[in-house]
């Protein structure tokens, strides 16, 4: 009898694992909406020199990398000027880390709201990936004016047609840093010390990535480990559509992609296994 | 089409208790580690014996639970601390998945559980009425038509742009009451949260509710407050570690409840039941854990008093009898028959017996309880304290339930000969 009724919702122990729910993360764009919001807000509130910090930050990382990594260990950076060259690198890099990093703590970090209401879990780590954007967007301005600056003093900089991919880059790099992140973050729910680990393993992952030495200068097995790293060929595009050197293909990038994708979906199907007991165990 | 609004079946949650792991990756490396090389768990505590695959225990905090609720109706949810009110309510609200069962739903859950809902604390009250709103999936045009209501309702206009971190727990609750109640919840899920409002807010609360109720929509409330629940709700559920143990009528439930609470695992000496001198006196006799499970262990306290002028009482037996309801004996804890007795002295002793794993199955059953010497009473007491003992496992087993069979024994079974397979249960 029951069975010829329309249910609005079935509650059930388990959802099957094909079940990814992405539909009812579309239903619920309001909320995600209204968390970038929250986490805007939040940001601006927090200090005065909050929204300067941005700018700081990146400047100094470049200055300290350009005067270590450029003038001391005299590292090549494909001819291009050493300020410039980091600069991109960090750029870009900052993104990919900030999205893991702040996607790495979603169940430990929201276990309070978890406990007391339902929404789909996901919308977290999904409008935490968003807001980053605006960090993000303040660092390229930001890159976008030295950029101009070098362009116009006449440097070594060549900026082709390949920068119409940058908005594929940074889904790519959303992809990935969203999809490691709660990976992570479902791991930690069983393992509060993996929490540690992550800003540990991501400043790693950072070496292993041709952010402060071009792909070029590394060469043999090397250069082949450094091409696995999908992160390779998104910094290689960007510096290449900026800067004009790379020696990447470019056609690499689907693999980037490719990696993105499988990685977001096993990301989601991890964390929506996790999600429905996680607050059993806190 | 029916006008059942909620359909819960065969419902039921386990936990698991203690340390499942030792909740850090290193920990539990360290732990596998000393299992490879055969020493002793680094992380279990001394007396605690390792059996091996021992993965901590579990409880059934519900147990095929069913019940249907129509739309329009309210249902009070009463039990005792621990009963598992709240977990069905968690679980109602899909903050944690059952272990079995099914519920379906028709339309909209709003939930108030426990103290603080999805607040977030950073955000100001407005900010924050919005993102309820919008955790509820309504579109903020929506919430905006309903603002200025709920912003009425709770009384905190004066702090409605302060960040709800800075408002005391009353204002909280106000305004996630509020907020629950007036953004049009087809159900309306409320644990026991109210009782952190004054008096006048609670009465507004109930009277909101009840207007809830009459517009068609459905409420479930959770309450140790048994007059509002009388007041609110026509039927109630009163749970029992986890089971329904009447579904029905608030009226009965709601006594039903009082009775189990009131005059069970409680000492009540009837005068005339009372046998000896009395120069030895037994005050006071508890049971602790109140209520006592089947096969956890259970201290049983006497408080014993002694006028302060007499001597001391050499040679003092003490002894607990367990008799089933219709009064027969079932068996009893008698000092003597452990060699030991007491002599005691002009004032208060505290003395208690306890067992390890309760052998009797889950039920009631009557206690008397003797203080002599040899075998003259000085203070004997037939019938004066309902032993009410609630299920759990007995040594590991299954689930225990009273077939008739009162009395469990501890016992092994191997297969000695035979094709057969012997499987050990969870
Ligand atoms: N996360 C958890 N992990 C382990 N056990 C739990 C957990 N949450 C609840 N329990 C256990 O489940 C049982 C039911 O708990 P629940 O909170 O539902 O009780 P309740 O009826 O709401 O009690 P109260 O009247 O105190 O609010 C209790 O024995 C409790 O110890
Ligand atoms: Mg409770």
């Amino acid at each position: 009898m029951i069975t010829h009724e329309e249910w609005d919702l079935i509650i059930r122990p388990q959802r099957s694992w094909w079940d990814l729910r992405l539909g009812e993360l579309w239903r619920y764009r309001d909320l995600v909406r209204l968390f970038v919001w929250r986490d805007f807000v939040a940001y601006y509130k927090q200090t005065i020199l909050g929204p300067l910090w941005y700018l700081i930050q990146p400047v100094l990382t470049t200055l300290v990398f350009t005067v270590i990594f450029g003038n001391i260990a005299k590292l090549s950076t494909d001819g291009l000027p050493p300020f410039l060259f980091y600069l991109a690198g960090n750029t870009i890099w900052s993104y990919f880390s900030g999205c893991l990093m702040s996607t790495s703590n979603t169940f430990t970090a929201n276990a309070g709201i978890f406990g007391k209401v339902y929404f789909p879990r996901l919308s977290i780590p999904v409008s935490v990936t968003i807001s980053n954007l605006i960090s993000f967007a303040i660092r390229f301005g930001l890159f976008l004016a030295f950029w101009c600056y070098f362009l116009l003093m006449g440097s070594e900089v060549r900026p082709n047609l390949w920068i119409l991919v940058l908005p594929a880059l940074v889904l790519m790099m959303a992809g990935m840093g969203l999809g490691l992140g709660i990976i992570v973050s479902s791991l930690t729910s069983k393992y509060r010390d993996l929490q540690h680990l992550v800003s540990f393993g991501v400043q790693l992952l950072m070496y292993a990535t041709p952010v402060i030495y071009p792909l070029s200068s590394v060469q043999g097995i090397w250069r082949w480990l450094l091409i696995a790293n999908p992160m390779t060929p998104v910094i290689e595009i960007f510096r290449l559509a900026f800067l004009g050197t790379s020696s990447l293909n470019p056609s690499y990038l689907f693999y980037s992609a490719f990696f993105a994708v499988i990685v977001f979906f096993i990301g989601v199907l991890i964390f929506n296994r996790v999600e429905t007991t996680f607050m059993d165990t806190v | 089409m029916s006008d059942t609004v909620i359909s819960v079946e065969n419902l039921s949650k386990q936990y698991h208790l203690g340390v499942i792991s030792t909740g850090t990756f290193y920990g539990d490396i360290k732990r596998r580690w000393a299992r490879k090389r055969g020493t002793p768990d680094p992380y279990l505590k001394i007396g605690e014996a390792d059996y091996g695959n021992r993965d901590g225990e579990t409880i059934w905090a519900l147990r095929d639970i069913d019940f249907d609720v129509k739309r329009g109706e309210a249902l009070g949810i009463i039990g005792r601390n621990g009963a598992g009110k709240s977990t069905l309510l968690k679980i109602l609200s899909q903050v944690t998945a059952p272990t079995s069962g099914v519920v379906r739903v028709k339309g909209r859950i709003a939930s108030l559980l426990e103290v603080g809902t999805g607040f977030h604390p950073e955000l100001t009250g407005r900010e924050n009425i919005y993102l309820n709103g919008a955790i509820m999936g309504m579109t903020s045009a929506e919430v905006q038509g309903k603002f200025d209501e709920i912003v009425d309702f709770s009384g905190v206009e004066q702090f409605i742009d302060t960040p709800v971190k800075r408002y005391s727990s009353g204002m909280y609750v106000r305004l996630a009451f509020a907020v629950a109640a007036h953004l049009e919840p087809d159900i309306l899920v409320v644990d026991e949260v109210l009782a952190v409002g004054d008096a006048e807010f609670q009465k507004k609360c109930l009277g909101k509710m009840q207007d809830v109720a009459g517009e068609g929509r459905t409420v479930l409330f959770v309450s140790h407050n048994m007059a509002v629940i009388q007041n609110l709700c026509k039927r109630s559920i009163l749970l029992e570690s986890g089971y329904i143990r009447l579904d029905g009528e608030t009226s009965s439930s709601v006594s039903r409840y009082l009775s189990v609470d009131q005059s069970h695992n409680v000492f009540s000496p009837d005068r005339n039941r009372r046998i000896g001198d009395q120069t030895t006196k037994i005050e006071t006799f508890t049971v602790w854990p109140n209520p006592p499970r089947t096969g956890k262990s259970v201290e049983f306290i006497f408080g014993i008093s002694k006028p302060s002028t007499g001597n001391t009482h050499e040679n003092i037996d003490l002894a607990v009898a367990v008799l089933s309801q219709q009064d027969s004996p079932i068996f009893q804890l008698y000092s003597r028959h452990m060699g030991q007795s007491f002599s005691i002295g002009p004032g208060e002793t505290i003395i208690k017996v306890s067992i390890d794993s309760l052998p009797l199955a889950p039920g009631n059953y009557h206690i008397n309880l003797w203080l002599g010497s040899g075998s003259t009473p000085i203070d004997w007491i037939q019938d004066c304290f309902v032993l009410a003992i609630e299920s759990g496992f007995f040594e590991g087993g299954e689930y225990i339930e009273s077939k008739g069979y009162p009395v469990l024994m501890k016992s092994k079974w191997n297969v000695v000969r035979g094709n057969t397979g012997q499987v050990d249960l969870e």
